[in-house]
């Protein structure tokens, strides 16, 4: 317990410092993955035939390991906060892309083609019925790639992006038994 | 107001065109209902008429234009448009969806609001459902605002797929007349498709039917239940319609007796028993020295009356009730039927007696509606 408050009081900017950081990291990498995702995913619904090969493809890429992909990006992008935030983004785009695919072919296709009939452009019925009614399949991807990229986020520590992943590896790094 | 010519659809991988050389004209105001079986086409016709399927050859001409040339957007926009399954926008109001056109239009929104309301108003809803979200009507009430709006933008012509092909029978009845009537008040061209033979001859001013890609027969209910072109169309319409419609064309003069006992007014009741005796009947027709008539009278009335009168005109009972040589026959029955009566005289111009129609007549018609043919086999066979 004393040693809590000592490490508290010792690190305690530092660990605000970090986890301000590490929320800076995620949260960029979500919403540069949800600008690129959704509209990637609403194109998809467009072209559903090669829509699963893609989908499978991304698939494949998210099964690389998180580490890996950092390592893999050092070369072209150096060490630092951008490259940890691309490496999180690439975790992002596919649940979010998925669900955003789901969740449009899922929209009832009558309620489409009564939109069509009315005369929506293809635009406004992305806007007007797609989105709208997709949007809890969306969210539900988005939420479930955040949690993710949290805890991935931490392994920006080692390319130099900070977050609460540089004091998790220094502890560790640094552990005595006591 | 809406012409196809030539016009072909062939889908693709497909080498059976769905619709082949289609040739037809749709006059402004009239309610034209496509028919057939599944996949003769009719539906493939419909949507080619706002671009929803592009047509592969011909021309489709609304209002003198061809559609391929204008924007599918603007012309979609232009025409009315409900389909089967209602397509209410769930995360929208009935308000919302009913002005979904005018606000595709960038109307204003106290314009789309107005608009909304005057609608509403043409059915039979409260303006309070105007706020309620869709699921929270009734099938029935879902398809009125379906047809509602398709009419906000007053579009001169309204496309309908199988409209109330999903509504229960009663409430289905019940949506048809009210939007016949609806129909006539705002005067829109209509173009209907549906697969209920009912439904065509209830709504249509014309019926088009259609079978593997191709017009069988163009015509007025009427003109189709009586002549049908072919065979198709025959075994299409139902040999129980063909056989109830028969009736329904039948003119009472085609059936009466032109015979009728009668007895001059100025005749004695004793005069007028000999007649009844004479002809085997119970009552007797009375007409003047022209053949106008008067009234009737029957044998309970001549024994309640003959001790206090002489004369027929003086125990005649004067209730005028008579047809028209020329009113159709299924009208006659149901009065007939209706009012317990064993006959009903009939007359023309100023009221003269021509005949009579009495229920032994009836039953010899339904007799030949059901059994006319078999009949007329069997003495052939003999």
């Amino acid at each position: 317990m004393e040693a809590i408050i000592t490490t508290l009081s010792a690190y305690g900017w530092d660990l605000l410092e970090k986890t301000g950081e590490h929320m800076f990291i995620s949260l960029a990498a979500i919403l540069l993955g949800v600008s690129v995702a959704i509209p990637a995913g609403i194109l998809l619904t467009r072209i559903p035939k090669v829509a699963d090969r893609i989908i499978s493809f991304v698939g494949v890429l998210q099964t690389v390991p998180s580490l890996a992909i950092l390592a893999f990006l050092m070369p072209f992008l150096g060490v630092g906060v951008l490259p940890a935030i691309i490496a999180l983004f690439i975790y992002s785009v596919l649940p979010i892309l998925r669900n955003t695919y789901t969740g449009v072919m899922e929209v009832d296709s009558s309620l489409k083609e009564a939109g069509r009939g009315m005369g929506m452009s293809n635009w406004e019925t992305v806007r007007k019925i797609e989105l709208p009614l997709a949007l809890p399949v969306i969210m539900s991807g988005i939420r479930f790639a955040t949690v993710y990229l949290i805890g991935w986020a931490t392994l920006a520590a080692f390319i130099g992006g900070g977050g609460l992943g540089d004091l998790i590896f220094d502890g560790l790094n640094l552990y005595q038994p006591s | 107001m809406l012409e196809f010519k030539e016009v072909t659809k062939t889908f693709e991988g497909s080498k059976k065109p769905a619709v082949h050389k289609l040739n037809l004209s749709i006059n402004k105001g009239e309610f034209v209902v496509f028919i057939g079986p599944s996949g003769c086409g009719k539906t493939t016709t419909m949507k080619m008429i706002n671009r929803l399927v592009e047509p592969s050859d011909g021309q489709i001409l609304v209002e003198g234009t061809n559609v391929l040339d204008q924007d599918s957007v603007q012309l979609r926009r232009s025409i009315g448009y409900v389909i089967q399954q209602i397509g209410l926008m769930p995360h929208m109001t009935v308000g919302e969806n009913i002005s979904l056109v005018g606000s595709l239009l960038k109307w204003s929104k106290e314009k789309q609001r107005e608009r909304a309301k005057e609608l509403i108003s043409l059915v039979d809803l409260p303006e309070e459902y105007l706020n309620r979200y869709p699921h929270e009507l009734s099938g029935g009430q879902q398809q009125r605002i379906g047809v509602l709006r398709a009419l906000a933008a007053d579009p001169p012509l309204i496309l309908m797929d199988e409209p109330f092909g999903a509504l229960d029978p009663i409430t289905r009845d019940g949506l048809q007349e009210e939007f016949k009537k609806l129909q006539k008040e705002v005067d829109k061209t209509i173009v209907f498709v549906t697969h209920d033979m009912d439904e065509a001859i209830k709504l249509a001013d014309k019926i088009v039917i259609m079978n593997a890609g191709e017009i069988v027969q163009v015509g007025s209910p009427d003109e189709i239940l009586k002549h049908p072109a072919n065979e198709f169309v025959e075994d299409f319409i139902g040999k129980d319609r063909l056989l109830q419609s028969r009736p329904d064309v039948t003119r009472v003069e085609q059936i009466m007796n032109a015979n009728p006992i009668t007895v001059k007014e100025e005749r004695t009741l004793k005069e007028a028993i000999q007649v009844m005796r004479d002809n085997r009947v119970d009552s007797l027709l009375v007409v003047d020295e022209i053949g106008t008539l008067k009234g009737y009278i029957d044998i309970e009335m001549i024994d309640a009356q003959y001790k206090k009168r002489s004369y027929v005109y003086e125990a005649m009972d004067t209730e005028e009730y008579s047809v028209h040589k020329s009113d159709l026959l299924r009208d006659t029955m149901y009065r007939m039927l209706r009012r317990g009566s064993a006959y009903v005289p009939v007359i023309e111009e100023n009221d003269r007696l021509v005949g009579i129609v009495t229920r032994a007549a009836l039953a010899n018609m339904v007799y030949d509606t059901i059994w006319g043919d078999e009949t007329a086999e069997v003495a052939a066979a003999d």
